[in-house]
């Protein structure tokens, strides 16, 4: 039997950069796919093309032996494909049954057909185990419930090849657990899913074959009874893991930054407490929304908090003042590069400068040339590929823009810097950059609090991890005790540790 | 060296494009108000009534009292806002200006004109610092604040006049003095052109040289990535509605002693959306944290040209308005299209 689908020796260029080159990939019916590979592989590329957006540059398409042209959305429809995006493509203010049949509305008389259109959307709910009236309004769902909801929408036009791409990355466990069941349920009415996904454990679960992409290129497959972890992640990063995190030598020093009680306006009943010490990385691990970003977003001073205290060296710094942690050397490096971090339409130079003004200024007045001089020296020496300062932030790759925001806080030589999802959407070659700049700058005894979603990452770079759920600090992991499974049972929410 | 001059030609695109329209216009009008009479083509044109010194004298007047509060309009939008309110500010400064001077009014003590231009400027300050306390600190729509202002204003002026005319012949003070200041010629031109150029000058500095620029710009992109970087952005924004007040203040002096008396109903009509328009015509971004000063002077001299232009070619003034709405289009759309880019495009291939 043939398989479902076969791509062979597809390649994408997009102007001058490659990004697949002579990729083969097949799936068979009801076969569950993992896809795996760095940001940056060809995941995205890969299966873009099969949902209609992008035109491979060669290579061919076959759906049970047949060469396809896959021109636009509407014809990986019709051929049962059906594309499940990462960010959710609901709208918020319709109901459910009016999300799942958006565009092929059941008509009477010119108008919606409100009952038909409820009756036909109960069932599919049935099948996915979603209790819910299909009048309710998406807004009213959780993640995970979305979820569901663009999957009945997949199933709604008969879909025959589903692509999950990162369906689980704003998931609580227990939805992540449904989700999970929910593909094997459709496995077994023989329809085949590709699962992308980060998070290695859930493909191992999940998975019946692995394919693993790097650079653009098949960086091999593995068989069910070979999936390991291990064996994943070497394929994906084509090296072993103990390459990527630089040795780290730090002397542990004196007490530098110190919370007490602190609360956030988020999460009033906070109260963290907790001290990071001179040449320490702190890692701080918790579910996307446990409140990680609002806390440090608190000691920072960017918004104001309720309660609590937080001293630099021990003296305390006023809170809800940015230029008040800025003057005691307290930095945050934000989660959100495109909105909080940079000014994508200004230059290299006037982003690199815009917190230090002084620096750069006499009475007031501009010091251009050595704005000019300066910045262009960053820019060789934290690595950023740009051909000089004056180009515009936004032209830079997400890598590049992220050395960018490093480059600016960390020429003011830091005593606390606070990294939030320092390598987000990054490539591995400046990620290991990156992380190569945390670590020489914990080496000069700045104190570093580094939040991440990437366990890999805090993992390998921490010297002790704090966990965060809900808003409140639940515990801290020591370097001897470190495992994802520590940290998962103190990032998991309070209720569900309980029941579990 | 080609390179450098191209990058600019590509950075100053905008006002490049303007200067060019500014120099048509220029020359469309020269050319259909040349003198008939004369001998001589070349001496015709020089004889034109768009060159005699009368026109110059008025059109380069008019420049500097619009030019004045189009640049405080400017900072206001690259902020990322916008002020309604400046045509009735200057209806009601104005009022309260030659109120100062007269002392007729039961609330305005009268004064000599030097320290009466002094409380109307701590006056105009007063007001800046409310508008933009509103919008930076409480966090009011600029629309919604300055479309009070709008309304507020010009009926205030209009109550404390009880809707008639004010002027300032029967102040009891020696006002020679600052009739010679404020109407009179320096170097051959006009006082109010030559108080345009010095605040160009400072507003210039200001905005491209200072480091209150680079936040103003910073801000009107991005407010959140400026507070990110420490920059106190409700300070700089309000510095902008302030500064915008300030300059409204010193154009309606001018404004005042040109029309020698203020009728407050009709006083500065829809100087905000003129101000407005010579901004975005110059290339300032209503979105925000775009524009220059040479933008904004070049908008506002093409609009105030075209208007001179309709003057003295005779077509109806009325059509004036159409002329001037359809420049200000074409203007945003061939940027929108970015034919500029297009062009330096096909020619490099």
């Amino acid at each position: 039997m043939p398989p479902l689908l076969q791509l062979s020796k597809i390649s994408k260029a997009f102007g001058v950069v490659q990004a697949l080159s002579d990729v083969n990939f097949e799936i068979a019916e009801g076969e569950v796919v993992g896809l795996i590979g760095e940001n940056g592989a060809g995941k995205s590329t890969l299966m873009n093309i099969l949902g209609g957006v992008h035109d491979p540059s060669s290579g061919k398409i076959l759906i049970n032996d047949e060469r396809v042209h896959i021109q636009d959305a509407k014809k990986a429809e019709q051929l049962g494909i059906s594309f499940v995006h990462q960010e959710l493509n609901l709208l918020d203010n319709i109901d459910i049954a009016g999300n799942i049949f958006l565009g092929r509305e059941p008509r009477r008389f010119g108008c919606i057909d409100q009952a038909r259109l409820h009756d036909m959307a109960s069932p599919l709910l049935e099948t996915l185990g979603l209790h819910l009236d299909p009048r309710t309004s998406v807004s009213e769902l959780t993640n995970g419930q979305k979820q569901l909801v663009e999957i009945a929408k997949a199933l709604s036009m008969d879909a025959r090849l589903l692509i999950l791409d990162e369906p689980t990355s704003s998931l609580a466990i227990q939805e992540t657990e449904t989700l999970l069941a929910l593909i094997e349920k459709l496995q077994s009415q023989g329809i085949a899913t590709i699962f992308i996904s980060h998070r290695l454990s859930e493909i191992q679960t999940v998975a019946d074959r692995v394919v693993a992409l790097r650079d653009g290129e098949n960086a091999g497959i593995l068989e069910k009874a070979e999936i390991s972890r291990d064996r994943m992640i070497s394929m994906m990063i084509g090296r072993d893991l103990s390459d990527v995190y630089p040795e780290n030598n730090a002397n542990i020093g004196q007490v530098a930054l110190s919370v007490d009680r602190l609360s956030t306006l988020r999460w009033p009943s906070g109260n963290a407490t907790f001290e990071i010490r001179e040449g320490e990385i702190l890692g701080m691990a918790g579910l996307v929304g446990s409140g990680r970003s609002e806390l440090v977003q608190a000691i920072f001073g960017v918004d104001p908090s309720p309660s609590g205290s937080v001293a630099v060296a021990g003296k305390a710094l006023r809170m809800g003042r940015v230029n008040d942690a800025i003057a005691q050397d307290v930095f945050l490096a934000p989660e959100d590069r495109k909105t909080s971090g940079l000014i994508l339409e200004m230059t290299i130079r006037e982003n690199m400068t815009l917190n230090s003004m002084s620096r750069f200024s006499r009475r007031s007045r501009i010091d251009f040339k050595t704005e000019r001089v300066r910045s262009a020296e960053w820019l060789s020496e934290y690595g950023v590929k740009a051909p000089n300062p004056e180009h515009a932030v936004g032209d830079l790759s997400g890598g590049n823009q992220q050395k960018v925001v490093l480059a600016k806080w960390m020429t003011l030589s830091p005593k606390v810097m606070i990294f939030d999802e320092p390598t987000r959407g990054i490539d591995m070659g400046a990620r290991h950059e990156i992380y190569q700049a945390i670590v020489r700058l914990a080496e000069s005894g700045c104190a570093i609090l580094m939040i991440s979603s990437d366990m890999e990452e805090l993992l390998g770079m921490s010297h002790r991890i704090a966990v965060m759920s809900e808003g409140v600090l639940t515990g801290f992991i020591e370097k001897g005790q470190f495992s994802e499974q520590a940290i998962m049972n103190l990032a998991v929410a309070p209720k569900e540790r309980a029941s579990a | 060296m080609k390179s450098t001059l191209s990058h600019y030609l590509n950075r100053y695109r905008k006002e490049c494009c303007l200067a060019v329209v500014l120099l048509f216009v220029a020359f469309w009008t020269i050319l259909f108000s040349r003198n008939t009479e004369a001998s001589g083509f070349l001496q015709s044109l020089i004889e034109s009534r768009f060159l005699s010194l009368r026109n110059l004298e008025n059109l380069s007047r008019q420049i500097g009292m619009y030019g004045i509060f189009s640049l405080g309009m400017g900072l206001v939008i690259i902020s990322g806002g916008i002020d309604l309110s400046v045509g009735s500010l200057m209806a009601l400064f104005g009022t309260v200006f030659f109120f100062l001077l007269t002392g007729s009014h039961a609330w305005i003590p009268g004064m000599p004109w030097v320290p009466a231009i002094l409380v109307l400027l701590i006056f105009s300050v007063v007001i800046g610092t409310l508008h933009g306390w509103l919008v930076a600190k409480i966090r009011m729509p600029a629309f919604v604040v300055t479309l009070c202002g709008l309304l507020g204003y010009r009926g205030l002026a209009q109550t404390m006049t009880h809707d008639t005319a004010i002027g300032y012949y029967d102040s009891k003070f020696n006002v020679e003095g600052l009739e010679r200041f404020m109407t009179g010629e320096l170097i051959g031109l006009p006082a109010a052109f030559i108080a345009f150029i010095v605040i160009s000058g400072i507003v210039f500095y200001l905005l491209h040289l200072s480091v209150f620029g680079r936040y103003l710009l910073a801000l009107g992109r991005n407010e959140q990535a400026a507070k990110y970087s420490g920059i106190n952005t409700t300070v700089v924004m309000a510095f902008a509605y302030i500064i915008c007040s300030v300059l409204a203040a010193v154009s309606a002096l001018y404004f005042a002693l040109y029309t020698a008396d203020v009728v407050p109903s009709i006083h500065g009509n829809f100087f905000e959306l003129y101000a407005i328009a010579g901004a975005v015509l110059g290339g300032c971004s209503l979105r925000g944290g775009e524009g220059t000063v040479i933008g904004i002077i070049l908008g506002t001299t093409v609009l105030l040209v075209l208007q001179n232009m309709v003057n003295l070619l005779g077509y109806d003034s009325s059509f004036s308005k159409v002329i001037t709405a359809l420049v200000i289009l074409g203007g945003v759309l061939v940027d929108r299209f970015e034919i500029w880019k297009l062009l330096s495009r096909s020619r490099k291939t």
